[in-house]
């Protein structure tokens, strides 16, 4: 039994270190001081269990004992090179370099602790001087590496009320900044809660001088610290009054500075700094405010925190009245969520909001599915008076594809709604959906897609629909939504396929309103003719758009985009031929490069970045969602959440028969890696200033063969969404959606910023044709660069089926990076495209071609016009 | 108290290492196998007799090729001379299992210390008739890993049980280290690192040795990538064993065995890098191939055109072969390779460089460190409410 205990007191500490870890603790510190057990024997045991633990060993290890033994038998159990805190000329010069020594030959950095024979040093004086003998001790006595010793020089309270502990933490910052001035190499630590001892009870005060404290500190040149990251803030965020108040204290600036301090704090207590320590929405203990108030109020304000307790109060609640659990999420649940779906539909609430919200509902629901469950199979003859949902879609994202924020946002919102959701995941094949739809006797299939390609499988699963009796009999609504899918791509290439109705959703907050008008029985047939209606002018419309004259190929080749090559536009070589990996990026430097704006289109909020957080409409949410945002990307960055790859090649290249780029291995030319099949645009282009417009292609801006220029072409592939699947699992086994969507937001945005990132690199660097550019940030993503980076997919080089050759150039294995069948990237948060440095490339849109260029293309590359039919079909005519 | 200054012998070898790439030897087990002895060879007659302590499984030697430095020394010999013969400098001795440890596996733990000193002394013979001035022959005295990890726990159900510890390993590096110096190795070679614990014991021994006996030898360390994850198989990457490792100064720190030399080029390279000692590698011939004579497939063209590619690449300042070389293949080596200048030592900032499984460096550009806050087992509970003094 005590066996089994302590065993459980190992998984808690387990527990607790991997926390550290994956909260960006950068080394974790293991003690064993504390309990009744053998400091020794629980010492070994835990770094054992630590090794077998990938998550937690990757981080270097700080073995913590006031005893030698306890630090030594630590030593033995750790493979990395770790540091011991600490040891101290305590028990005299002897037993020091004792310790010392052995330090060095187990391999390990050490904490010095300011102590000598006399005792702990607290003024500036006796700490350098205890500092500077340990030192000089060290690194000439014992030849110890001085990059290996981190002194402590002892961080005490400070406004305790005795006025020779004043100077305290002056003296700290003191003798840290002599440290680092006169003692080569050497780092300094200390344990930052102590200076905020004698406020112990008020966490904000600690908090306050805690930041205060380490901005100071860190300036003067401290390294590292053992620090509650819950308790401390942001230097800037300190009210001016408060943060002159700590700094009195802190700097010891004037005799009353412990006085006002006491009197500040006691404000902070009463206030309340944080809005998550406002409790007042709970009433208080004598008059707690009522189970189903608290519950609709921690859904309208997305509160996790208490969700079980009053789920379960409230469950209790039902019973005792001889109602059923089902009857908590029928009543003050479901009225909560529809405050939300209200506030929501007002205007008042945002999807970030609104996700929050689904989120303490999922929590909630999850704690009462057990007892519903009991109940059905203790009680089978009472039949079911369960909740009945409005609906039930099955939803997918379709095979090819991997993206799927949307398509979760969507389940997230209906699921609000009450409707009931089957979500498949991504890369669902047609069969399975369909089957799905038929197990589940679902009501509405949905899908979604971003890529192009999904366009033509969405229709595929049309088609499959109308051949299928089942679905064409029931005439099964089939909902279309993502990025690339449109209304006018929807009624035109899709609806026509199917008898059912299909309809196409712009975004999350259309779904309910849509589900609900086709699960109606009254409205329905209504708004399907509507529906209709609609799309059939969508179809005349854009079957007279068709009527926009076009150039046969051959007419708009000699209407190319003529670049000049020579002079000052003559290409210039690449710092090198080939690839290189950039693994493991820091993803600190690429934060820096991210675009905000579309994340928030993401959530559904529309307006530029920065201006979007003062809109008068969307300006709180949007403000929220970027805090949080900014706190989860703080923890994918410090805890390695995601892993950053990319590859670049800068190859020799010329064009080729108008349209196409050879791609050369090497600047022999003789040797082709691969060859790009440009597509060129084909509508008559306006005449400005008696000068038509070009008809351009990408081939047009690499030097012409026969030119005799050589010319060069790049190539990238970045991906940040590696080990997000671990992360994203945990969240949604915790029923958070929101946290899920969110990493999922970020993870694309850190891909995009990494391609800015590695672009920059490539101009300025690696291909150095702009090697004195200097961009802000913001001229960046307004591509007020030199050069262009298109990207298969997209409307200058709308053709994915490039992406197999670039791929296979690029080595992209090699970082991890593959594509799926339909020629998506995966992992999803990825970006790859072509560079190319003419300083008159520009971005532009294929649009449509015709027949005869697609008749060319085949032709070409030796491909069936079908094949390349359906990998284009958004841009033909 | 200077007892990390080098030796006048370590100041010779840092000429040599400055000068050419200097050529290791390649495989003993596999050239052993070519012999094909049998259960009575490896016992000669000194050891026809010897069997387990009654009650135990019957004991069969062949396959400890430790013993044959006892039984058949002038296999080994022969051997160590062909190396030398196919322009070695440096030859390992016989002694990767000759540890407690291993051999008590054999019941003949008792043996450890004469297996090291005799097969130094063979290697020492051996490196006495090839010495010239001008291509002089060093003796390595080989520490291999010992068929037990401090790191790895040997039971699925138990994840802290391990079935050596640290104290045991030092004893028996200990020994092992007393044998091969006194026996007359002139430097100290641990090898094919797969636990860096482990190997954190045998320069805790060597270090000790080195205190007590108030001299020095050049140390050489190599590790073992053991899958493409670029891990060694105790986790470790291989920048983070460097951190574990470098307090030990060596003179090299390579890798060797496992994945052949195509599959090792990445780590090489990385390992070129970051270190600021010389580098030292000896790939196997390729991967294990069992219907080949020597176990490998690589013959000794292919083998020294990879190791060539790593030598024109910079990477190298010792080259030599792991399982499946045969002395063909060091002479292709030495052939291929004569010609090309060494790797050049990079100067690198002196900052501290810790690691777990992976590195962690802090410098001067470092932000602020966030060390984890105090993790013990008297629960989190505990820890909310304690006050860190």
């Amino acid at each position: 039994m005590r066996r089994l205990i302590i065993n459980e007191q190992y998984d808690q500490a387990l527990t607790v270190a991997r926390q550290q870890v994956e909260n960006g603790a950068q080394v974790i510190d293991i003690n064993m001081d504390e309990g009744m057990l053998d400091a020794i024997k629980a010492m070994t045991h835990f770094l054992n269990l630590i090794a077998s633990e990938p998550d937690i060993a990757r981080v270097p290890i700080m073995i913590d004992s006031s005893k030698w033994s306890v630090i030594e038998a630590g030593l033995k159990c750790v493979q990395g090179k770790a540091i011991v805190n600490s040891i101290s000329m305590k028990e005299g010069e002897e037993a020091f370099i004792h310790h010392a020594t052995l330090c060095k030959r187990y391999g390990a950095a050490i904490i010095v602790m300011a102590f000598d024979e006399k005792g702990q040093a607290d003024t500036f004086e006796r700490k350098t001087e205890i500092c500077k003998r340990a030192y000089e001790l060290l690194v000439e006595k014992l030849d110890f590496p001085p990059e290996d010793i981190i002194f402590d020089p002892n961080i005490f309270a400070i406004a305790t009320g005795i006025e020779e502990h004043n100077n305290y933490a002056v003296d700290f910052i003191n003798a840290t900044r002599w440290i680092k001035e006169n003692l080569p190499y050497a780092k300094i630590s200390g344990g930052v809660s102590n200076v905020s001892f004698s406020f112990r009870g008020n966490d904000p005060a600690r908090e306050a001088i805690h930041t205060v404290f380490l901005y100071h500190a860190i300036k003067a040149g401290m390294t590292m610290g053992i620090v509650n990251a819950g308790m401390m803030g942001v230097y800037d965020d300190l009210s001016p009054e408060l943060k002159e108040r700590v700094e009195d204290v802190v700097l010891n600036r004037r005799e009353d500075a412990t006085e006002r301090m006491i009197e500040i704090a006691s404000t902070l207590t009463a206030g309340g700094k944080k809005e998550a320590a406002t409790l007042e929405w709970r009433g208080t203990p004598d008059a707690p405010t009522p189970v189903e108030k608290r519950l609709s109020h921690a859904m309208v304000h997305g509160i996790t925190e208490f969700i079980v307790e009053d789920t379960e109060e409230a469950r209790q609640k039902v019973a005792n009245s001889g109602g059923r659990p089902i009857h908590v999420i029928e009543g003050p649940l479901m009225d909560g969520m529809n405050v939300v779906g209200d506030l929501f539909g007002q205007g008042k609430m945002f999807l970030p909001q609104v996700v929050k919200s689904a989120r303490v509902m999922k929590q909630a629901v999850a704690h009462l599915i057990p007892f519903i469950e009991a109940e059905k199979a203790s009680d089978e003859k009472r039949t079911g008076i369960v909740a009945k949902p409005k609906g039930k879609m099955v939803i997918a994202t379709v095979k090819g594809d991997v993206h799927d924020i949307g398509k979760n946002i969507v389940s997230v919102v209906l699921q609000c709604n009450n409707f009931e959701v089957v979500n498949m995941g991504v890369m669902v094949p047609a069969s399975e959906i369909l089957a799905m739809a038929k197990a589940e006797k679902a009501d509405i299939i949905g899908l979604s897609g971003l890529i192009t390609p999904s366009l033509e499988e969405m229709t595929h699963i049309a088609k499959e629909m109308q051949r299928d009796p089942y679905f064409k009999g029931l005439k099964m609504p089939l909902l279309i939504g993502g990025a690339t899918t449109s209304r006018a791509h929807t009624a035109v290439k899709i609806a026509p396929h199917y008898d059912g109705p299909i309809i196409y959703v712009a975004d999350a907050s259309r779904s309910v309103s849509v589900m609900q008008s086709l699960l109606t029985p009254e409205s329905r047939d209504a708004y399907i003719a509507e529906v209709a209606t609609d799309y059939e002018k969508a179809r005349t419309q854009h079957a007279n758009k068709k009527g926009t004259p076009m150039l046969s190929i051959a007419q708009a080749r000699t209407n190319k985009a003529k670049l000049s090559f020579t002079d000052e536009h003559a290409p210039v070589k690449p710092k090198f031929i080939g690839r290189r990996e950039i693994k493991n990026a820091d993803l600190s430097i690429i934060a820096q490069y991210i675009d905000w704006t579309p994340f928030f289109q993401t959530w559904d909020l529309a307006g530029f970045y920065p201006a979007i957080l003062n809109d008068d409409v969307v300006g709180d949410a949007a403000t929220k969602l970027f805090a949080e945002a900014q706190a989860m990307l703080k923890k994918i960055i410090e805890g390695r959440w995601l892993t950053a790859n990319g590859v670049v090649a800068l190859l020799p290249a010329n064009t080729v028969h108008d349209d196409d780029i050879e791609i050369y291995t090497d600047e022999s030319r003789h040797n082709i890696a691969f060859t790009y099949y440009g597509m060129r645009q084909q509508t008559m282009k306006p005449v400005i200033d008696g000068v038509a417009r070009p008809n351009q292609c990408l081939a047009d801006f690499i030097a012409p063969k026969e030119s005799g220029i050589p010319d060069y072409i790049g190539m990238f592939a970045v991906t940040a969404g590696l080990g997000i699947e671990k992360h994203v699992k945990r969240f949604e086994d915790a029923h958070d959606d929101y946290s899920s969507i969110m990493l999922k937001a970020l993870a694309d945005r850190l891909a995009e910023a990494f391609a800015e990132y590695m672009h920059e690199r490539i101009r300025t660097d690696f291909w150095g044709y702009a090697a004195n550019e200097s961009l802000s940030k913001e001229a960046l993503i307004k591509e007020q660069y030199q050069g262009i980076r298109p990207a298969p997919g997209y409307p200058a080089c709308p053709d994915h089926t490039v992406k197999p050759d670039m791929f296979k150039v690029l080595q992209a294995e090699a970082i991890d990076m593959q594509l799926t069948e339909s020629f998506a990237m995966s992992p999803g948060a990825a970006v790859s495209g072509f560079y190319f440095a003419h300083a008159e490339s520009k971005y532009f849109s294929v649009d449509k071609i015709g027949e005869d260029q697609l008749m060319d293309m085949a032709k070409r590359r030796n491909l069936s016009k079908e094949y390349l039919e359906r990998w284009l079909a958004p841009n033909l005519a | 108290m200077h007892s990390s200054f080098p030796s006048p012998l370590e100041l010779q070898l840092r000429a040599l290492l400055a000068q050419r790439i200097l050529i290791l030897d390649g495989a003993m087990g596999t050239m052993i196998q070519q012999y094909k002895l049998t259960e009575a060879d490896y016992r000669g007659t000194r050891f026809a007799d010897f069997a387990a302590p009654p009650g135990q499984r019957e004991l069969f030697v062949k396959g400890n090729n430790e013993l044959l430095t006892l039984t058949q020394p002038q296999v080994i010999l022969e051997i160590h001379e062909q190396y030398l013969a196919a322009g070695a400098d440096i030859i390992e001795t016989n002694t990767f299992g000759a540890t407690t440890v291993a051999q008590d596996d054999y019941h003949m733990g008792h043996l450890a210390y004469e297996m090291n000193f005799e097969a130094a002394k063979l290697a020492k013979a051996a490196c006495v008739k090839y010495s010239t001035p001008d291509k002089p022959c060093f003796v390595a005295g080989a520490l291999g890993p010992t068929p037990k990890t401090a790191s790895i726990s040997p039971d699925v159900n138990d994840p802290a049980a391990r079935n050596v510890n640290f104290d045991q390993l030092v004893t028996a590096y200990l020994e092992q280290t007393r044998g091969l110096v006194a026996g007359g190795a002139d430097i100290l070679m641990v090898e094919t690192i797969f636990d860096t614990l482990n190997c954190k014991a045998a320069l805790f021994a060597i270090d000790t040795f080195f205190a007590e006996t108030k001299q020095r030898l050049p140390i050489m360390l190599s590790g073992t990538v053991t899958d493409a994850s670029g891990r060694i198989l105790s986790g470790q990457t291989v920048t983070a064993f460097w951190h574990s490792v470098r307090h030990s100064k060596p003179l090299t720190i390579g890798l060797n065995c496992a994945l052949g030399a195509t599959l090792m080029r990445p780590y090489v390279e990385e390992l070129s890098t970051i270190a600021d000692t010389f580098v030292c590698i000896y790939p196997n011939a390729g991967l294990p191939n069992p219907m080949s004579d020597t176990g490998f497939d690589e013959t000794p063209d292919v083998t020294s055109s990879l190791v060539k590619e790593f030598a024109e690449s910079g990477f190298l300042n010792v080259a030599g072969g792991c399982c499946g070389t045969t002395p063909a293949h060091i002479n292709a080596i030495y052939n291929q390779i004569k010609d090309v200048p060494p790797r050049l030592v990079p100067e690198l900032p002196q900052t501290l460089k810790l690691s777990g499984l992976e590195p962690f460096v802090i410098d001067d550009d470092s932000l602020f460190v966030n060390v984890g806050e105090r993790t013990n087992v008297t629960g989190s509970k505990a820890f909310a409410a304690a006050d860190y003094q």
